[in-house]
């Protein structure tokens, strides 16, 4: 099959052209580009508009723009937003209703927005958690009818990572730098002694149509081969790793853990961790009347578990305290997932980690309830506790996923 | 647009010791103003017109907050006048920047600033509405939101809960697609422990939040002061910061954390 995709070479100027052609069909162009000190996911009109020659340097709860000589475009990790801002918007208007002249409810629902996005430069985490957010809003009984929509129109076009950042642990989590599916055209951006240019690999019929009208040359051995180096080297340069453990285990064996006090005594519960996550997907709706009285919206916006309204019942929140908030995202993030959508909800792009303002890190939440739960293992073992001492042999290390 | 007719509801619209700027953002209300006047009856608003009809309203709305002895009994009577009590803005719902008294000698103030001292009459400190009656909704803000408004007006006339979330202004952020300024940029920043209702106006324009909606429903501050530090405020500059508009109200969480639920 993939032997009849066209693998080739685009020049730099050839990201233009792909840029214009995807405008000419009518799409909507979407892409990284530097605002307010940060790249950013944005309507692009021109390829000049990527963020040519600005790399980032990131930590837990910091980000910074940095040049770069090399004049790279796609040398940056994961900005504040991710695909989700385009296809499952923090807000979107579901329906209005209007009371008739005889007293009847009249109720519309909301006009489809016929929009067509072309997605350019999305990172192969960010193809993941495209595949997850598939499988949670389009992929069950009760589908996002606005996602569904939006998504079936969008091409996508995939930036492979050769610059990974300090926060980035994809490998850890199954994943990796390369695009190995997902994608109508993959990218891999190569800087060298024989200039800028980007190895593309087309990944459907669309992606193999949209290159035949781009100026491309075969793709030679030696871009081939750097590139493949690059992403490559990448792989292993990831600045964290998640413990090399059964999560889903791990999370389900420590809802008593010390370690949530811990947590939760430096969790600010802003919410800011839920709205970068690429593949957290909560929403609640917002019920809107006007003065009148005559007429009424319904808008979906973005929710998050450490929002007190979100686990609201009769009398009070579920969850009131931090601790049981931060412990409810961890565990459905990494373990619950599991259970509901039939993989883990994390795809190690490292967002959580840089956009929380006090860089509570959750490969680090993740290796202290390791620590945790192994010690409790050992302890137990030693008081001859058979019950606890079957559970860890479940609990066992696991080599990294490659 | 029509008078509203003899059985819709009344408006009245108090002050406390404010500036004003709440009661100004309902005038401000320019494309909504006349549907509004033609739904409700504006019964008393001093700040639109001197035409005051006699209570009971149905609907009250409070600025400002509790410094004098008078005040303190006026806000009982205008308790007892409304139907629904709704408060206004960081006076009425913290005390406002004037709570700034709370924490000094308010006897040395009235020596040092005026002629005749003995002409000041007024209590030691500044206090929410909250503090002196039942109060049935808090809008926050200095000063209030003009959408957060209506939504509350128009929620009291549908006999709905108004939509005014208690979380916090990265909420708005995010959603906005703003960039973090104090991950970004190193900008001290107090919009993770601030209620959101602005629409994050503040790191919009690249500056950080200052709080003027007071805490949000989930606040750690002993986790938020240490980012404050790392960003350059020293501790007089961070407790001016958290004095500004709220000040009693960030004061009172200091050192206090959420209750726990009950664990198994």
């Amino acid at each position: 099959m993939s032997d009849r995709r066209t693998t080739a070479v685009l020049a730099r100027t050839g990201l233009d052209a792909l840029v214009q052609a995807l405008r000419a069909r009518g799409r909507t162009v979407v892409g990284p580009t530097v605002r307010d000190g940060a790249v950013v996911l944005a309507e692009l009109s021109s390829a000049e508009e990527l963020p040519f020659g600005w790399g980032t340097r990131v930590e837990a709860g910091r980000y910074r723009l940095v040049r770069r000589a090399d004049g790279a475009a796609f040398a940056h990790t994961a900005g504040p937003q991710s695909w989700k801002t385009f296809l499952h918007p923090g807000r979107e208007k579901l329906w209005d209703a209007d009371r008739t002249a005889d007293g009847q409810l009249s109720v519309t629902e909301a006009p489809r927005a016929h929009i067509s996005y072309a997605f350019l430069g999305v990172r192969p985490c960010d193809l993941r958690a495209v595949a997850v957010q598939d499988r949670v809003l389009a992929g069950g009984r009760y589908r996002d009818r606005g996602y569904q929509e939006r998504r079936t129109g969008a091409l996508l076009i995939a930036a492979e990572c050769t610059e990974p950042g300090a926060t980035c642990f994809c490998v850890s989590m199954g994943g990796g730098p390369g695009a190995d599916a997902g994608f109508d055209l993959a990218l891999t951006e190569v800087v060298d002694e024989a200039g800028h240019r980007f190895l593309v690999r087309a990944g459907s019929d669309a992606g193999d149509e949209l290159l035949a009208e781009v100026p491309h040359r075969p793709a030679d051995p030696e871009t081939k081969a750097v590139a493949r180096g690059a992403v490559d080297a990448a792989r292993e340069r990831m600045g964290r790793a998640m413990p090399p453990v059964d999560l889903r285990t791990l999370l389900g064996d420590s809802l008593e853990a010390d370690r949530w006090d811990d947590v939760a005594a430096r969790c600010l519960t802003c919410g800011n961790c839920t709205m970068v996550c690429p593949t957290c997907f909560c929403t609640t709706t917002e019920e809107v009347t006007d003065l009148t009285g005559d007429h009424a919206e319904r808008w979906q916006r973005w929710d998050s578990c450490f929002d007190l309204d979100f686990s609201h019942l009769h009398g009070g929140p579920v969850r009131a305290s931090a601790r049981s908030r931060y412990r409810q995202w961890l565990t459905h993030k990494l373990s619950t997932w599991y259970e509901q959508f039939g993989s883990s909800g994390c795809v190690g792009c490292g967002r959580c980690v840089t956009w929380c303002p006090v860089g509570i890190d959750i490969t680090e939440e993740a290796a202290a309830l390791h620590d945790e739960l192994a010690a409790r293992l050992r302890q137990d073992g030693q008081r001859g506790r058979g019950a606890r001492g079957v559970r860890d042999v479940r609990y066992e290390r696991k080599e990294p996923e490659r | 647009m029509t008078a509203p007719s003899p059985a819709a509801p009344t408006l009245a619209v108090f002050k406390l010791a404010s500036c004003d700027g709440c009661q100004l953002t309902l005038l401000d209300c320019e494309d909504e103003l006349l549907a509004l006047t033609g739904r409700v009856g504006i019964a008393h608003f001093l700040e639109a017109s001197g035409a005051v009809a006699p209570g009971p309203y149905d609907l009250g709305l409070v600025e400002g907050s509790v410094t004098t002895p008078d005040d303190a009994r006026r806000i009982r009577e205008i308790r007892a006048r409304c139907r629904v009590l709704v408060t206004i803005g960081a006076c009425a719902t913290a005390g406002g920047i004037q709570a700034l008294r709370n924490f000094a000698d308010v006897e040395e103030f009235r020596r040092t600033v005026y002629a005749r001292p003995d002409y000041i009459e007024t209590l030691a400190t500044s206090t929410p509405v909250s503090a002196h009656v039942d109060v049935d909704f808090e809008l926050r803000g200095c000063p209030i939101d003009r959408g957060q408004l209506l939504e509350v007006l128009t929620a009291f006339l549908a006999g709905r809960r108004p939509d005014v979330p208690d979380h916090s202004v990265c909420f708005q952020c995010k959603r906005r697609g703003t960039v973090c300024v104090t991950v970004a940029h190193g900008t001290p920043c107090l919009g993770p422990v601030t209620h959101a209702g602005c629409g994050a106006i503040c790191p919009a324009y690249g500056r950080g939040c200052y709080g003027c909606f007071g805490p949000s429903g989930s606040v750690n501050l002993p986790a938020s002061i240490p980012l404050l530090h790392r960003d350059g405020l020293e501790d007089r500059a961070t407790e001016r910061l958290l004095r500004t508009f709220n000040a009693a109200a960030f004061d009172g969480l200091d050192a206090c954390h959420e209750d726990e639920e009950v664990r198994p």
